[in-house]
């Protein structure tokens, strides 16, 4: 047990001072490495805890997909320039209430769970799922959002895909004037259509359409 | 005291374990470089690297010696944190993932449940030694390189997974071992031929390999994302691409040829051990890496993206609805 929670301790310490250094950091770029930090400590996590699948899935998903993209748009936005605009601006301190009003709902949401962690052997004991020990926490995932949860897992399928639509959508322009190439009458451009020999007669050369 | 004793001792033992693949593994890098190009050069009816030793093959070992006493140069304008990290980074993914790869039953440094998973995961993060590399560097071509690679990987990323989705239907396990020992009666490469042909051209994507190398097309980005790096960084590169290479091929060995299974269980061939198997499998799947590198010429950017998105993605995608459809009709579904 002692090695496992000096590496629980390590993971969560690395985990809090990197989500730390996400909002701290004065460079946006150092910020996103810090975030991808946060996200590959909180999967080591996942995997201590024994839900192998979930810390896997979060790697796969959040690293590889999704800080790549954060990473791509604050890399090619020059985002530190706008921010100090954005800071020194008029209309900055108009947010400032919103921006109070969902922190604060974020931190007492964040109290009501630390406080439910008093009630958690009550919970344990009174949740419908159960947890068999024998099969491998992929299985009983698959068991439970296929049988149980098939509407709901459906539906945020769906929701997902719509959503994917709507941002094609709205980013899509149609350009006119834009030469494009078409494969496939590059791909069958043939020698016998491609060359033609011509018999040039002296001293006249010949007329070439083009 | 006796708790910490026992606890050092599995610590020595399991370093004991890695020493004893990672060794191997970077040596065989090493020989891996030299037979990539004396292929490249046979291809082209050149001789290839022949002097330095035997067959030239101590040619590696040469040059990264050389590469050892060469000034590392790290650029002015360059993120120095960065820049040194990102070598680094290349460097640790591609070794750590050949920590689930099985060499038989039992020779596996970690024989965890979700070992394809991992094996993604690692394969998806080394997207970032090269993100890192070509931001720090400050300068337009390994920027330029950076972001092509960037997105050719998560492209190619995205059908490697669906056809990884194709095997696993077959097996029913997501452990390396189970998907080794589901192909005893039929490796998985004859029922899944198609998905291997596009496995194994994604592969050549996903390691920026030829045709698609774009990310160090040397005619237009110098040498993309590793024009600022020097020395022993710019080795280190090097290693990690070509170990991820290989670690590519042992996936592919892994999914489509069996692993470390014999290909005929009859009496001389089931006296060798899985682990020379697996390597010759590797080493089977690595010539066609290299020929592919001699005789293909560099696909454009747009035919690349168009290949991995409009092509593979919706061939694998229908493929697996046809697997899963066999197996469910058939009642051939695996049970866990």
């Amino acid at each position: 047990m002692l090695a496992h929670s000096i590496f629980f301790y390590t993971f969560s310490l690395i985990a809090i001072i990197s989500a730390i250094m996400v909002t701290v950091s004065k460079n946006t770029v150092h910020s996103v490495f810090f975030l991808i930090l946060d996200f590959i400590s909180i999967s080591c996590l996942f995997i201590m805890i024994g839900a192998e699948f979930l810390g896997m899935i979060m790697l796969i998903v959040y690293v590889g997909a999704v800080a790549v993209l954060f990473l791509f748009v604050v890399m090619m936005l020059n985002v530190a320039q706008q921010k100090n605009q954005w800071f020194s601006s008029e209309g900055s301190s108009k947010h400032i209430p919103i921006g109070l009003i969902i922190s604060t709902i974020i931190f007492f949401e964040l109290i009501i769970v630390i406080g439910g962690w008093k009630f958690k052997p009550d919970l344990v004991t009174s949740m419908s799922l159960t947890i068999d020990q024998n099969i491998s926490n992929t299985h009983s995932i698959g068991y439970i959002l296929y049988t149980d949860y098939i509407h709901v897992f459906q539906l945020s399928g769906m929701l997902l895909l719509v959503a994917m639509i709507g941002a094609i959508v709205l980013t899509f322009r149609q350009r006119t004037g834009v030469k494009r190439q078409s494969y496939f009458n590059q791909i069958s451009r043939e020698r016998a259509d491609g060359v033609e020999m011509i018999e040039v007669p002296r001293n006249k050369g010949v007329k070439v359409d083009d | 005291m006796v708790n910490m004793i026992q606890y050092l001792h599995i610590i020595f033992l399991e370093i004991y374990k890695i020493l004893f693949l990672l060794v191997p593994v970077l040596v065989s890098v090493a020989m891996i470089v030299w037979l990539d190009r004396r292929i490249w050069a046979f291809v082209q009816k050149r001789q290839g690297p022949n002097v330095v030793g035997p067959f030239g093959l101590l040619q590696s070992l040469a040059d990264a010696l050389k590469y050892m006493f060469k000034e590392v140069i790290v650029p002015s304008s360059a993120n120095k944190v960065i820049f040194i990290l990102a070598p680094i980074v290349t460097m640790t993914l591609a070794l750590i993932s050949w920590a689930v790869i099985p060499f038989s039953a039992t020779q596996v440094i970690a024989d965890i449940n979700v070992g394809i998973l991992y094996l993604f995961a690692v394969s998806s993060l080394g997207v970032y030694g090269i993100i890192m590399g070509g931001w720090a560097s400050n300068s337009k071509y390994p920027f330029l390189g950076a972001i092509r690679s960037a997105a050719q990987m998560v492209s190619y990323e995205v059908s490697i997974g669906i056809i990884i989705i194709n095997v696993l239907l077959c097996v029913g396990s997501l452990n390396l071992n189970d998907i080794v020992m589901a192909q005893e009666n039929l490796w998985f490469v004859i029922p899944l031929f198609p998905m291997f042909v596009i496995f194994f051209i994604s592969a050549l994507a996903e390691t920026n390999r030829p045709p698609f190398d774009l990310p160090e097309a040397e005619a237009e980005l110098v040498a993309g994302y590793q024009t600022e790096y020097s020395g022993m960084m710019y080795a280190m590169f090097w290693l990690g691409e070509y170990a991820n290479i290989l670690l590519m091929c042992a996936l592919g060995s892994i999914l489509f040829l069996g692993g470390w299974l014999s290909p005929i269980e009859i009496y001389p061939f089931s006296l060798i051990p899985g682990f020379i198997w697996l390597i010759f499998k590797i080493l089977f799947l690595f010539v066609l890496f290299a020929l592919v590198k001699a005789i293909v010429p560099r696909y454009r950017y747009d035919q690349l993206m168009r290949l991995g998105w409009k092509i593979f993605l919706p061939l694998s995608l229908t493929w697996v609805v046809l697997t899963a459809s066999y197996l469910f009709y058939f009642n051939l579904l695996p049970t866990s």
